[in-house]
């Protein structure tokens, strides 16, 4: 693999600092490198193309800004995450149409985890599918979750933060983090199953 | 041994690999006696599995550049960590 700068792909740690010395050209090569991950993450909070661009220039704008309390102590990754996580949560706020569950908010534990299908998938469910089919299942799925548990799983499952970091960036317990991410993942499961399930199993598949 | 309400409340440390080898023995026990139990862990690992291999969102190209343009007035107005 090609070294996309002279520190090497590998070497982010080098890269930072040379971007809080006041390289320009390294602080943009760490935003090409995580900028469709930050774009990413913020539509799938918001939910909304218009919020997520905010988002991603927020976010970055602001670690350009405070790229001097940046400790190294965190990845640079976890750090602007967490920085997207908080201009995201603040715009699913604003938009007042949104009847979100406030994110501490204790959460009606009943029957989130209740299973109501249960059936064998194929064996390459997601082949059946063409890349972009797959794309909108997986999104519109998650995007059907209550914000506070699709913020979870969203950061757990998708951008793999540990159960601590997460913790962390939202500002909640452990404890919570895993019962919201069980109930993200159950519900989810329950939605995939509707496209994944094999069909010899379910007789009403084909009616 | 275990319940399956027991389970389901172990199933996402269990797919993390949080559980200690007691409770993962006993969480192996139960799956290979409740087929249920069996096709709701596996297919919960699938769900996991199939989001973690999901490509990153395409950044439309007049996205990306004006995200740059941003960046770079920003860059031109002051230099890194000298806000405050």
């Amino acid at each position: 693999m090609p070294a996309a700068t002279e520190t090497g792909i590998f070497d982010e740690s080098g890269l930072v600092a040379r971007a809080r010395e006041g390289d320009l050209t390294a602080f943009n090569e760490l935003v090409s490198r995580y900028s469709r991950k930050i774009y990413r993450l913020a539509k799938h909070i918001t939910q909304n193309d218009e919020d997520a661009e905010d988002v991603l220039q927020e976010t970055f704008l602001k670690a350009f800004e405070h790229l001097s309390d940046f400790q190294g102590q965190s990845k640079f990754y976890t750090w602007i995450v967490r920085i997207a996580v908080n201009e995201s949560l603040m715009k699913l706020r604003k938009r007042k149409s949104d009847r979100t569950v406030p994110l501490d908010e204790p959460l009606d534990t009943g029957e989130d985890t209740v299973v109501r299908e249960i059936a064998v998938w194929d064996e390459n469910p997601e082949q059946q599918y063409s890349r972009e089919e797959l794309a909108k299942i997986l999104d519109e799925s998650v995007q059907s979750l209550k914000p506070a548990f699709r913020t979870v799983f969203v950061l757990r499952d998708i951008e793999e933060l540990s159960t601590e970091e997460t913790a962390e960036t939202l500002g909640i317990s452990v404890p919570a983090v895993k019962s919201r991410l069980l109930r993200a993942r159950l519900q989810l499961r329950e939605k995939l199953t509707r496209f994944f399930k094999r069909k010899g199993d379910d007789v009403f598949a084909y009616l | 041994m275990l319940t399956c309400k027991e389970f389901m409340q172990e199933l996402t440390d269990y797919l993390d690999e949080a559980v200690d080898i007691e409770l993962r023995r006993r969480i192996e026990v139960h799956i290979t006696e409740c087929p249920n139990c069996f096709v709701i862990l596996d297919t919960t690992r699938k769900t996991i599995q199939v989001y973690k291999g999901m490509q990153p969102q395409v950044l439309p190209d007049e996205v990306q550049a004006r995200l740059m343009k941003a960046v770079e007035r920003k860059m031109a107005a002051r230099k890194p960590g000298s806000s405050c």
